[in-house]
């Protein structure tokens, strides 16, 4: 609801985060809101008058303790309720690693990014893999793998629209996944500072439906430029 | 037992005693260069912070301008360069954590008040004392010179990760990163040696009478805060001695290109920054504690229960660190683990804030200056709180990672913390500092101009935070989706309002010299409070109480008892 307002959702568990948000704003929002209504209502209801002595509380008098102890129980109440969405759609996003119907590779360096999508096979590693700068090419509603790396320095392959996140690390191939589920072209941007370059560093995703993808790949293959280049 | 070990401590620094009892006349030099006197080293640091406040606070104007607007001229600036740009971001960070809030709220108030709030001639050890600051200052000047240094001042963000920071080749700041790491190690030094010193005093110095449930909150605070610094600095000097090692000596502890793990880094990082967090957030606890009770005529609701829960708060924070790196490449099952004990945090540090409301109830309060900067510490510093759990939550944090929610949620905990709980501390201890009593129509003016621009700075970060703006980003202008027009607005809100946040400072330190020279004449006692400090001359001598030091006969929170009759409070050091 309230991310949905801020910028466009555009993956399968974008929605989830988006619910997950709500629901700790509804979660937090209400105790912020009494604790704060009590403390302004105690701050103006207790101002110093002429004559009037403060009370003497100690704080271990079971009538005052108690409504301590009773504030606890929505605490923690809510706490869990958090954990659990929390690690149902960390889960989700991170952990698992559903079936993929195709495999982009995502290269980060200073300070462009480079992809590489499989051609007309649609396997990675092949004569016929598509490599772009700062252009990642995917159909909508197709299940993708990213297969991440970094050549020089940490970067984060950042795709707010899709709500995913995640560190690209020198030396190390992390997989992660995701499935767009809207027509468009969105950023990519890098979130995590990686040298001056830092700021300068954008690219996009262009989603596309599944035909019109499957033009992309085939003039844009390696062989289909050959033979264009031919002709 | 206690009169023996005052005896004891005594004689160990017969020397100074010497000095002051003798009536030798000081110079200036041993005065105000190489004091050994608590209040002296206090005051140096204090002002030393605030001095380092002012330029991470330009920095931040400086860097603010260029968000929003970029490819104009900052006013006294001039065009932020990228790779000025990612300097000043890096050691606005550094130096509002390494060389404002430490020193201010640990070493500045803990000087100050623990020798003078348990009723002790001096610290345990003054020399040592002396050497904590040399060390601190030292560190402050490498600091700084590395922005005079071929390369500039080092850019990677106050976290350091490497290999950016590691390798020239990639940073560009081949001298600037390593005076960087050189700096916050001396730093750390400096406050080890001064952390020693707290707890050894807290513990050795106390005046007779003193129980552990008579001491004041606020020398509790800092005396916790000392133990949870010294128990999490470890690993991440290590991790600076590694680090320098790497950039300088070729080895690769965190370089994945000869087996390293730049990960490893992160983990020696949090595990320190994490539990730093409360570090500095407990001296500001304590210093609220002290205030609303003497403000609010008021007993501290449930002493042992806000000391248990500044306990377990700080033993939580140490199982907490990886929660900064859900998305940095751990095993994704350790944020399972991480995000309990994250929402963990929120049971005791919940109950802290009930109990600082609680203690309003039923009270007397007058508003105050040191009143108004303690009450906002406790509404601020709630938001900041409670903001903190939609990051804990690892499903919403694969989006908000470093993004200005993450930047507002910890200005909304450290500012509190940092400037907050600074001023609220100054203000109310001013007349015991400097002998004067400060302005209040001025001291109020200033509040409400820096606290209404701060919640106008950074409430609409939480809103670009949760459009998805990244920190650190040198031009949004790339970015088509973070270049709507209301974004702009925001950014544009942010940046006026810090100005002017800037300019009312102008206002404190106004009114800071204007009453330190002229303000009326400070009493010893002129908030009629319980400690020990305001029984010595306003301000002390050197000894503090050359009469004879107090004794113990209560709890520092005796406000409004029903057995004291004539008046509503009942000082430390009175016997009956």
């Amino acid at each position: 609801m309230i991310l949905e307002s801020l910028l466009p959702s555009a993956s399968t568990y974008a929605g989830d985060i988006d619910r997950l948000f709500d629901v700790i704003t509804l979660l937090v929002g209400i105790p912020f809101l009494v604790a704060s209504y009590l403390f302004f209502a105690f701050i103006f209801r207790f101002k110093a008058k002429d004559g009037k002595k403060s009370m003497y509380i100690t704080g271990t008098e079971h009538q005052y303790m108690k409504w301590i102890h009773r504030a606890h129980v929505p605490i923690l109440v809510f706490d869990v309720i958090i954990v659990v969405m929390a690690v149902r759609v960390w889960y989700d996003v991170k952990q698992n690693l559903p079936e993929a119907n195709s495999t982009v590779r995502v290269i980060a360096q200073q300070w462009a990014w480079t992809f590489v999508h499989p051609g007309p096979d649609n396997v990675l590693d092949t004569a016929d893999d598509i490599t772009t700068i700062n252009e990642l090419h995917v159909a909508k509603d197709t299940l993708y793998h990213y297969k991440l790396e970094a050549k020089d320095v940490l970067h984060n392959f950042s795709v707010p629209a899709f709500r995913l996140k995640q560190d690209a690390i020198p030396g190390r191939i992390i997989t992660g996944w995701f499935e767009p589920t809207m027509a468009g072209t969105f950023d990519i941007q890098c979130a995590e500072i990686c040298g001056i370059g830092h700021g300068l560093m954008p690219a996009k995703i262009i989603i596309e439906g599944a035909e019109q993808h499957a033009a992309w790949v085939e003039a844009n293959s390696p062989l289909a430029l050959t033979v264009a280049a031919n002709q | 037992m206690a009169e023996s070990i005052r005896v004891d401590h005594a004689a160990h620094h017969d020397d100074h005693h010497g000095a002051h009892h003798g009536g030798h006349e000081m110079s200036f030099t041993e005065k105000y260069v190489f004091p050994l006197d608590h209040k002296m080293i206090a005051m140096q640091y204090m002002f030393t912070g605030m001095f380092m406040a002012l330029i991470g606070g330009f920095f931040a104007y400086a860097f603010r301008w260029q968000i929003a607007f970029p490819g104009t001229e900052a006013p006294l600036w001039g065009q932020v360069s990228p790779a000025e740009y990612n300097s000043l971001v890096t050691n606005h960070g550094s130096i509002m954590i390494f060389w404002v809030a430490m020193p201010v709220l640990i070493a500045a108030f803990g000087n100050y008040l623990i020798p003078l709030m348990i009723g002790a001639d001096d610290m345990v050890f003054p020399k040592i004392n002396r050497l904590s600051y040399q060390i601190f200052l030292i560190s402050a000047i490498v600091i700084l010179s590395s922005f005079f240094v071929e390369g500039g001042a080092f850019g990677g963000a106050w976290t350091a990760y490497p290999p950016l920071s590691t390798k020239a080749e990639y940073s560009l700041t081949p001298l600037g990163s390593t005076l960087w790491i050189t700096a916050v190690a001396l730093e750390f030094v400096a406050f080890l040696l001064g952390g020693i010193n707290f707890i050894t005093t807290a513990m050795n110095s106390r005046a007779p009478g003193m129980k552990m449930w008579d001491i004041p909150m606020v020398v509790w605070m800092i005396v916790i805060a000392s133990i949870l610094f010294m128990l999490s600095v470890g690993p991440l000097l290590a991790g600076g001695i590694m680090m320098i090692f790497d950039q300088n000596l070729g080895t690769a502890f965190f370089n994945p290109d000869k087996g390293g793990d730049p990960i490893l880094w992160q983990h020696l990082f949090w595990f320190f920054g994490h539990p730093e967090v409360y570090v500095v957030l407990l001296p500001a606890v304590g210093i609220v504690a002290e205030i609303i009770t003497v403000f609010g005529r008021k007993k501290l609701f449930g002493y042992k229960t806000v000391l248990y829960t500044a306990i377990g708060t700080g033993v939580l924070s140490f199982t907490v660190w990886a929660h900064h790196q859900f998305i940095a490449g751990i095993d994704p099952r350790m944020a399972n683990v991480f995000t309990v004990t994250t929402l963990l945090i929120s049971v005791p540090i919940a109950e802290m804030m009930f109990v600082y409301i609680a203690t309003l109830y039923g009270g007397s309060i007058t508003l105050s200056t040191p009143m108004l900067w303690a009450l906002s510490f406790i509404f601020e510093f709630l938001i900041g709180g409670i903001t903190g759990i939609f990051l804990g939550a690892s499903g919403n944090d694969i989006f908000m990672h470093d993004t200005y929610f993450v930047l507002a949620h910890f200005h909304y905990t450290f500012y509190p913390i940092a400037i907050i709980g600074t001023y609220a501390g100054f203000t109310y201890w001013f007349p015991k500092m400097f002998g004067r009593m400060m302005n209040e129509k001025l001291g109020k003016l200033h509040f409400w101009l820096t606290i209404i621009p701060f919640n106008t700075i950074f409430l609409p970060l939480f809103v670009l935070g949760a459009a998805g703006h990244h920190r650190r980003i040198f031009d949004y202008r790339n970015f088509p989706e973070l270049s709507h027009p209301w974004m702009w607005d925001l950014q544009a809100l942010a940046t006026y309002s810090l100005i002017v946040m800037l300019l009312a400072q102008i206002i404190f330190f106004y009114n800071v010299i204007t009453s330190w020279i002229s303000g009326p004449k400070a009493p010893k006692n002129p908030w009629n409070a319980n400690t020990f400090e305001w029984t010595a001359t306003s301000p002390p001598p050197h000894g503090n109480w050359p009469e004879g030091l107090p004794t113990c006969y209560r709890g520092p929170y005796e406000y409004s008892h029903p057995d004291r009759k004539g008046s509503d409070f009942w000082p430390q050091n009175e016997p009956g």
